[in-house]
């Protein structure tokens, strides 16, 4: 599939010398979900501000549909929609006219029942005539969708959208983004939710410290990077695990009564068998075995620490 | 050019005017009843005359441009100000709008606000005393050049500003100054010689005398020199803008 996002070594250093991005290089594929994860201050805001248009680069490129960024900025811009992460919102206006005037801002003609139907697939219709300093934080952040949706971009970029959003409006909005996503929109959305990622990214790319460490596929991360614990339930408790055991680097549980073995799903041999095996020749009794994958949070807590394995 | 996105902000800007239409409209209405109240009936009575005019008739010009320009500045500097301190400025940067477009939609907006309240001023002041225009078109021109460069002028403060405190700061050290001593309520000629040509580097008093030969045929600096001033003071904010877009100053940083 052809890019519709491509960043080449964009670079931002502010004045007292502190570099923010250092040289990140990302394509992004039309259609697509990209997760970005990052820790506090990683430059997953300052990345969007400048793909975006709010602040300039210091060197580095950026094309949305073949058009640049900087020498071509009202064809690039035209495709990209934000949601940015603070409720940034003109109190005192309406709501529908607060979306009327970002559609008005892209130089699109006015499209009455295309605000209906975005208005009413984020529960906002009902709202439409109230000042938006009478909405409740869920819904302002429905109002900054709405605003970002208003001239149909092509890519939309959601920075934190399910900050301090209850679970119910969270899976409501992931229920949008997926429908955006099967009407051929980009997105490409921040996060501090592992779960959130998990749920409705295609491609996770984790950034920390202005560098992007990695992007790959959803599923082969989890696959490729994914740890899996095997737990051996005992039928009754041990004091210690069993000499015979030593070589398969197992840990005994608070309670004594699990053993927990941890295993790499890239390995030829997991040692599954023979650890089972090795159990049986000690003369323990299997109550029950279970597994564990990893989850993303894992994935992430292991690369941002510098622990890559 | 984006026309469309420049009518949204000018419509945007409108909205606000028109939520608090009956404040605009009675706060300009009250200011001018009292000065004619005070310097018309008050101590008007006591002067005859200057340069021939009635001096009820004589601060009209003054008066306008008073209001005028402290309201071209006030409604620009806020009307960029607040999108920056609220956080929408965000959408502006993000749109593919040029900073041209954005200077024309929220200085027209200004500029028309300013134009409505010189035009009640005017129409309250001609309830207090008789008044004939001489040149409508250019009290026009100068009405309309003032709004658009003290609008811009604004704008500039909008930028600049980082709290209220430093929005209010040129409007209320340097522009209410200029324009009090700009000869609003009074003739230079009625000043001591050495103040007659120290005023003539106030710039207020270029657009003052401009705008009362209009009214009254009479002006204390040629006409073509207030027009010149206007134009240059236009031209300065232009650059200025300019300048801004150019460089991204406290907007894109």
């Amino acid at each position: 599939m052809a890019a519709i996002l491509s960043i080449s070594d964009l670079r931002k250093s502010y004045d007292g010398g502190f570099e923010a991005l250092k040289g990140v290089s990302l394509d992004i594929d039309e259609g697509e979900i990209l997760a970005l994860l990052g820790p506090n201050g990683a430059g997953k805001t300052t990345l969007i501000s400048t793909v975006c248009g709010i602040i300039s680069p210091t060197s580095g490129s950026v094309k949305v549909g073949g058009h640049c960024t900087l020498s071509d900025f009202r064809a690039a811009r035209s495709l990209i929609g934000l949601v940015p992460q603070e409720i940034n919102l003109e109190p005192f206006e309406k709501v529908i006219n607060s979306v009327r005037f970002s559609r008005g801002l892209f130089g699109k003609p006015r499209n009455e029942a295309l605000i209906e139907d975005i208005l009413r697939k984020l529960s906002l219709w009902d709202k439409r005539n109230s000042q938006v300093k009478e909405l409740s934080g869920g819904m302002k952040r429905r109002v900054l969708i709405a605003k970002a949706l208003a001239h149909e971009p092509r890519v939309l970029f959601l920075d934190e959208p399910t900050a301090g959003v209850d679970v119910e409006l969270r899976k409501d909005m992931w229920e949008v983004v997926r429908e955006l996503k099967a009407n051929g929109v980009t997105i490409i959305l921040t996060t501090h939710y592992i779960e959130e990622a998990e749920a409705i990214a295609d491609r996770v790319g984790v950034i920390a410290n202005g560098e992007i460490l990695l992007v790959k596929d959803k599923d082969e991360l989890m696959t490729q990077l994914g740890q899996k614990q095997l737990c051996v339930h005992l039928s009754a408790p041990i004091s210690d695990v069993p000499a015979s055991l030593a070589a398969h680097a197992l840990e005994l549980n608070a309670e004594g009564d699990a053993l927990i073995y941890t295993y790499d799903t890239r390995g030829e041999r997991t040692g599954i068998t023979s650890l089972l095996n090795d159990v049986a020749a000690a003369g323990l009794v299997l109550a029950d075995v279970s597994t564990r994958q990893s989850s993303l949070e894992d994935i992430f807590v292991g690369l941002v620490s510098g622990d890559k394995a | 050019m984006n026309l469309t996105a420049i009518w949204s902000i000018y419509r945007f800007e409108m909205t606000r005017f028109f939520r608090t239409l009956f404040q605009s409209f009675l706060s300009p209405v009250l200011s001018t009843s009292l000065y004619f109240v005070v310097f018309g009936a008050a101590i008007g009575s006591r002067i005859d005359q200057v340069d021939g005019i009635d001096y009820g008739a004589f601060i009209v010009p003054g008066l306008i441009m008073l209001s005028v320009m402290t309201q071209s500045i006030s409604n620009a500097s806020f009307g960029i100000y607040f999108p920056k301190f609220i956080g929408t400025i965000y959408e502006l940067l993000s749109a593919p709008v040029s900073f041209l477009e954005i200077v024309l939609g929220y200085v027209g907006a200004a500029a028309t606000k300013a134009l409505f309240i010189g035009v009640v001023i005017l129409a309250t002041s001609s309830l207090f005393v008789d008044l004939s225009i001489a040149h409508p078109m250019a009290m026009v021109l100068f009405l309309l050049l003032t709004c658009l460069s003290f609008a811009l002028m604004g704008f500039i403060i909008g930028i600049w500003a980082k709290n209220f405190e430093q929005l209010q700061l040129v409007p209320l050290l340097v522009v209410t100054p200029l324009v009090f001593l700009g000869g609003s309520f009074y003739s230079i000629s009625m000043l001591p010689p050495i103040w007659q040509k120290v005023t003539l580097f106030n710039p207020v008093v270029y657009l003052i005398s401009g705008f009362r030969w209009s009214f009254f045929g009479t002006s204390d600096v040629p006409v073509g020199l207030s027009l010149l001033a206007i134009g240059g003071f236009t031209l300065a904010c232009l650059c200025v803008i300019w300048w801004i877009f150019k460089t991204g100053w406290r907007i894109r940083e």
